[in-house]
């Protein structure tokens, strides 16, 4: 699992959320919420339905403004600021929820396209794969155990393959900082442990969040957790510990 | 013709009252003197014609003022001519018989210029002060005020006292101070005319305050000119904002008609009907058809017909709609673009069935008489009958939807298959049949705004091409799926375009209203009033 | 990926389409003028020069319509204002073949076109500077539409204004472009805009031998037109653009910037169609504010969906089949072409949504990116200002 450039490791924040605050006519999708990431931390973010886990993901890529707090990627870049595309160029990507690929591309074009570079118009047009990158295309297809259908179009995958190809292409995109949304829904017992293992394997040079309702699979990432309930934060620690804390035990149980 | 006819009656009848004092045979005199070449001899002669009173003067002056007076070359008589065919019939002006005809080369046309029509206008005007028909000594007062002539006052100062009407009581009042103003020797009493003058909100008073203003001989009188002036100029541009508004407005309830259908359509069920426009064209045609059968079937109730067109409209514009959803959208839910392309051969289907069975000319649609007309506010804010109901008409429609869409049982299962589908079917809702319909009230609702704007608007199977673009516009600016944007973009439009035009001219003002609306659309692209948060986006 | 990648034209090897397309193009290219010159006129094989016209013609449209496919096969921006850029290519054409006509007007004025002169203006315009110079129209052809799709997509994507929206304001665009030209303060010759040519760069306009020329221009621009669309469509732009149009949010998300993906393929379009309403102009005479009528910018999409999109060359033969059936129709029932060409619309969109390249067997190549794709169109709806939900899920 060496798909992705040595980085040192690092030990300051990568992500900084102070007191985000979301509302959308005036339902409050994310309330003062607050909460960092160490860089190369694997983190997972668990939370009952409408906790604002997907709110979150978008204001951390760009996609909806939060009315007020502060977000700050490597200590120092306000995102607030940026839209999607500048955000992904720093570093920053994003698995959906719904795998989102190019259904009409095959597989490797979904993946050449994720490939880390110059994103210019001019040099698109004129672009022609080195053998390096095409090399670092098979590594990745190996990784994601797709390279039987690499010519195969990416619309005709299984559900779990193309949850696996949107991983593969984050790997290609090389990102500092992961943002995964629910990797394993639709996969296979075998699939699932594989993932938790890539998405363990990440982490440490690279930073990872992890939102997920399968609590097997929270369990195997061995992380911190983060419980999110109505836009702000419940509780955080150990998967152990939020599990033994009375008020996750009423959000998620109900009375 | 019968007009002049019953004047002459009139007049024959002895109902002019004369007041000035007049000699016999002056008019005969005067008449004759008509031929001069000099039009100083000419003025001379209408002067006394007007001042002699007699019953035949009003005939002769307006065959005049009409170029219909001519001097027979063979006697040098004078005729009042009226051409038929090639030929003029003659009458003679001081028997009021006829006494034959006569080709164009025996006559010779006593030819006037401005300077007499002017004052031939006011002589005319003066002769029919008195007249019994209140609309006539209207017309004369307002004639009389623009001749401006000094020999009018005490006829003028007589009418005033008999009339009874207020409204031309009034119009009495401003020809006689018009003509103060301009020509009373003392100062002072220029001042009062002008001031009474001041409180005439009106064009015409304007450019007379203007000139004296300009022109007069005493400074105390141009200040109190100029002073007049201003007022009228404040009040003038008040009421042409007034003025503006109800254009406004009025250009926007046609908007409104015309995008409130596609609200439901295109903002409920986020269809875009390209046929939207053909939908209402049907209506118009509806209308035409109505009328036809009523003016052949049951001629009285012709005044009921657009009452009996709109339900008429609403079907046949909403079983049309319901069939090109059944038949052809049904099968495009979730392709937006698939469904703008097919809707817009169905458009061109339409226009070219209606051009096949009607033919590609203008049909004629009739006004019942409650709504041609108009009411006069003041000093030239003129508000017509069918403007005002048409705005009466589409606020209704706005109402009655907002109605359906919140109040019916049908209604709620509308909304409820727009916000979740799946949900609705599983909870029993014919999702189909709801679809259906909703296209359908969508669809007959443009046909009903069809008919309100075959009253203001040629009926063609081009009627709908007209409106399309513009109703696109009006429900994507105002926001989809907002029903109450919809109505204020329609509205702000409408009067943003009738503020406009003045400046612009029509063709740019619309132009610059396009551009802003697609300027507008690229800040805000949902629209005015825009739906926010996720459920938008999912 | 057999072939050499570096040699030139690398892009058409694989596009076994297109060789047909151009090798049947470069046969009519050649067929068309011998027939027209060496064959004598009794002969049935003779094509009389009112054809070489008419062939032109549809060239031009052929190229139009590969203008628009290139948008909306590939990125996904269906434009019903396409024919706005036509237009302006043809006004920017036409402004130079009034100004070759010199003193030879009706009222003989050496500079003022006769339509000026008619509406007592004193002298020439700013905007009609240069246009004397074929040089300087042959460029303004290019930049006159590039500027205006430049400006109007600037705004139009940065705000990320999609799908139907998007087709609504290009719709106005154009309607308000038709309206001000309709308008004889604009200088362009109003409602009956420019026309009476006599002669291009010095040679007669309705000459045989200029009617030939202009019918070959129109095959090398096509051409053109075709490699340069090609060209896009193989490169990693190309696969940008299908992925914009596939899953615009993704795309965004690896960190393109979409908008400046768009507005270079938009720009690119609309200097496609300026050459086709060059080229156009000079071969039928005349060009007047009516091109910019919104119905005919949708009769472009419908040459293309015809066609099949997504293929380029689908959307040639989109265009040339249904000009063929407007010239057929219009002679011989006028009143039934309207019904066709609506049908057209509704039946292709049902039953056709890969058009005929898609569609036959006969033209159904395996091939890579290009297959034309039912909802082609269509944005992901999460990116879309649409009401609440009924375009997001597919009905039964």
């Amino acid at each position: 699992m060496t798909v992705l450039s040595a980085r040192p490791e690092r030990h300051d924040t990568i992500l900084y959320l102070n007191g985000v605050s979301v509302a959308f006519d005036g339902f409050k999708a994310l309330n003062d919420l607050s909460f960092y990431v160490e860089a190369g931390e694997l983190r997972a973010i668990i939370g009952p339905n409408g906790a604002g886990k997907t709110t979150m993901m978008d204001v951390i890529t760009g996609k909806t403004r939060p009315d007020s707090g502060d977000v700050y990627f490597d200590a120092m870049t306000d995102l607030t600021k940026l839209d999607e595309a500048a955000i992904a160029n720093l570093g920053v990507g994003r698995k959906f929820q719904k795998p989102t690929i190019f259904e009409q591309h095959t597989v490797f074009d979904n993946l050449e396209l994720a490939l880390a570079g110059d994103r210019t118009v001019w040099r698109a047009l004129f672009f022609r794969l080195s053998q390096e990158q095409k090399d670092r295309i098979e590594e990745v297809l190996e990784t994601i155990a797709l390279t039987a259908h690499k010519d195969q179009q990416a619309g005709s995958l299984s559900h779990g393959q193309k949850q696996w190809l949107e991983i593969g292409m984050l790997l290609m995109q090389d990102p500092e900082l992961l943002l995964v949304d629910e990797p394993v829904a639709g996969m296979t017992d075998a699939e699932t442990v594989q993932t938790a293992e890539l998405l363990t394997s990440i982490a440490g040079k690279h930073s990872v969040v992890v939102v997920e309702h399968d609590m097997d699979f929270v369990k195997s990432l061995n992380c911190r957790v983060t419980v999110l309930h109505e836009g702000s934060v419940l509780a955080e620690g150990s998967l152990d510990s939020v599990a033994a804390d009375e008020r996750v035990i009423e959000v998620y149980l109900g009375r | 013709m019968v007009f002049r006819m019953l004047s002459v009656l009139l007049l024959m009848g002895g109902f002019l009252i004369p007041t000035v004092a007049f000699a016999a045979g002056s008019f005969e005199d005067a008449l004759a003197n008509l031929n001069s070449r000099k039009f100083k001899d000419k003025q001379q002669a209408i002067t006394r014609i007007a001042e002699s009173g007699d019953a035949r003067a009003l005939v002769t002056l307006e065959a005049l003022l009409a170029g219909q007076l001519f001097t027979r070359k063979s006697d040098k008589k004078v005729l009042i001519g009226e051409k038929s065919h090639e030929v003029y019939r003659l009458t003679d002006p001081l028997t009021g018989q006829e006494t034959g005809q006569a080709p164009s080369k025996e006559l010779k046309k006593i030819r006037i210029n401005n300077k007499l029509r002017g004052l031939l206008r006011g002589a005319i005007g003066g002769l029919t002060l008195l007249s019994p028909d209140p609309d006539k000594r209207l017309a004369a007062a307002d004639a009389v005020f623009k001749a401006r002539s000094a020999d009018m006052v005490p006829v003028l100062e007589k009418a005033l006292q008999r009339e009874e009407e207020s409204q031309i009581q009034e119009r009495l009042a401003r020809a006689l101070a018009a003509i103060q103003a301009s020509h009373n020797q003392d100062p002072a009493q220029k001042v009062i005319a002008i001031d009474q003058l001041s409180h005439y909100s009106e064009p015409d008073v304007r450019a007379l305050l203007g000139n004296i203003a300009q022109n007069d001989e005493s400074e105390i009188v141009r200040d109190a000119a100029q002073k007049a002036l201003e007022r009228v100029e404040q009040d003038l541009a008040r009421w042409a904002l007034l003025g503006n508004l109800f254009q406004g407005i009025s250009l926007g309830s046609v908007l409104l008609l015309a995008a409130v259908g596609l609200a439901i359509t295109f903002g409920v069920m986020g269809v875009i009907n390209m046929a939207h426009g053909e939908l209402v064209m049907l209506g118009a045609y509806t209308t035409f058809v109505v009328q036809d059968v009523i003016r052949s079937a049951a001629p009285e109730l012709f005044e009921y017909s657009l009452f009996i067109a709109i339900p008429a409209a609403f079907i046949v514009a909403g079983s049309v709609g319901m069939l090109i959803e059944r038949s052809v959208i049904r099968y495009l839910y979730g392709r937006p673009l698939e469904t703008l392309l097919a809707t817009w051969g169905l458009s061109l289907i339409l226009q070219q069935f209606m051009r096949t069975l009607f033919g590609p000319t203008n049909q004629e649609v009739g006004t019942p008489d409650w709504m041609s007309g108009f009411v006069e506010i003041t000093g030239g804010l003129v508000l017509t009958y069918n403007r005002i109901a048409i705005i009466v008409f589409s606020l209704f429609v706005v109402l009655l939807l907002a109605l359906i869409l919140r109040k019916t049982a049908f209604g709620l299962q509308m909304r409820a298959v727009t916000q979740n589908r799946p949900m609705a079917a599983s909870m029993g809702i014919r999702t189909g049949v709801v679809d259906m319909m909703t296209f359908g009230l969508g669809a007959g609702i443009a046909g009903m705004a069809g008919v309100a704007l075959s009253q203001i608007d040629n009926v063609s199977p081009n009627l709908g091409q007209t409106y399309i673009i513009d109703s696109f516009m009006v429900v994507v600016f105002g926001g989809v799926g907002n029903l109450w944007g919809t109505l204020v973009g329609a509205f702000s439009i409408g009067i943003v375009n009738k503020f406009l035009e003045p400046v612009s001219g029509a063709v740019l003002g619309k132009i610059i209203v396009l551009v802003a609306i697609i300027l507008f659309i690229q800040k805000r692209p949902r629209g005015l009033f825009a739906l926010k948060g996720r459920a938008v986006e999912s | 990926m057999t072939q050499p990648s570096n040699a030139p034209f690398s892009f058409l090897y694989q596009d076994r389409g297109g060789q047909i397309f151009l090798s049947l193009l470069l046969a009519v290219t050649l067929l068309v003028p011998i027939l027209n010159v060496a064959v004598s006129p009794e002969s049935a094989l003779h094509v009389p020069s009112y054809m070489v016209s008419l062939l032109g013609k549809y060239l031009c449209f052929a190229l139009l319509a590969l203008s628009v496919d290139l948008i909306w096969g590939f990125a996904g921006i269906l434009s019903l204002g396409h024919g706005a850029f036509f237009a302006l290519g043809g006004y920017a054409m036409g402004m130079h073949l009034m100004r070759q006509i010199g003193d030879r007007g009706v009222y003989g004025d050496p500079v003022l076109p006769d339509f000026m002169v008619f509406l007592n203006w004193q002298e020439l315009p700013w905007y009609w500077y240069g246009f004397d110079s074929f040089a300087f129209a042959a460029v303004m052809v290019l930049l006159v539409p590039g500027a205006l799709a430049f400006l109007f997509g600037w705004f139009a994507f940065r705000s990320r204004v999609t799908g139907v929206y998007l087709s609504i304001i290009t719709q106005a665009m154009t309607y308000a472009l038709m309206l001000a030209f309709f308008r004889n303060d604009m200088g362009f010759g109003g409602n009956n805009g420019l026309t009476d040519f006599k002669d291009i760069l010095g040679y007669d306009i309705q000459g045989d031998g200029t009617r030939l020329a202009l019918f070959v221009a129109s095959a090398l621009a096509l051409a053109l037109g075709y490699g340069v669309g090609r060209f896009i469509a193989a490169s990693r732009l190309g696969r940008v653009l299908v992925g914009v149009r596939d899953a615009e949010s993704r795309t965004r998300f690896l960190g393109y910037r979409v908008e400046y993906y768009k507005l270079f393929v938009f720009c690119v379009s609309a200097m496609l169609a300026g050459i086709a309403g060059a080229l156009y102009v000079p071969q039928v005479g005349i060009i007047n504010p009516s091109e910019f009528a919104p119905a005919n910018s949708i009769e472009i999409v419908i040459w293309v969906a015809v066609g099949g999109r997504g293929t380029l060359y689908g959307a040639v033969l989109g265009a040339i089949l249904i000009n063929y059936g407007k010239t057929y129709f219009t002679g011989a029932l006028p009143e039934a072409w309207l019904y066709v060409l609506g049908s057209l619309f509704i039946l292709v969109t049902l039953f056709l949504p890969k058009g005929l390249v898609g569609s036959l067997p006969a033209f159904s190549l395996p091939r890579k990116q290009e297959s034309p794709q039912a909802h082609a169109g269509e944005d992901k709806p999460s990116d879309t200002p649409h009401p609440p939900s009924p375009t997001s899920e597919a009905r039964p």
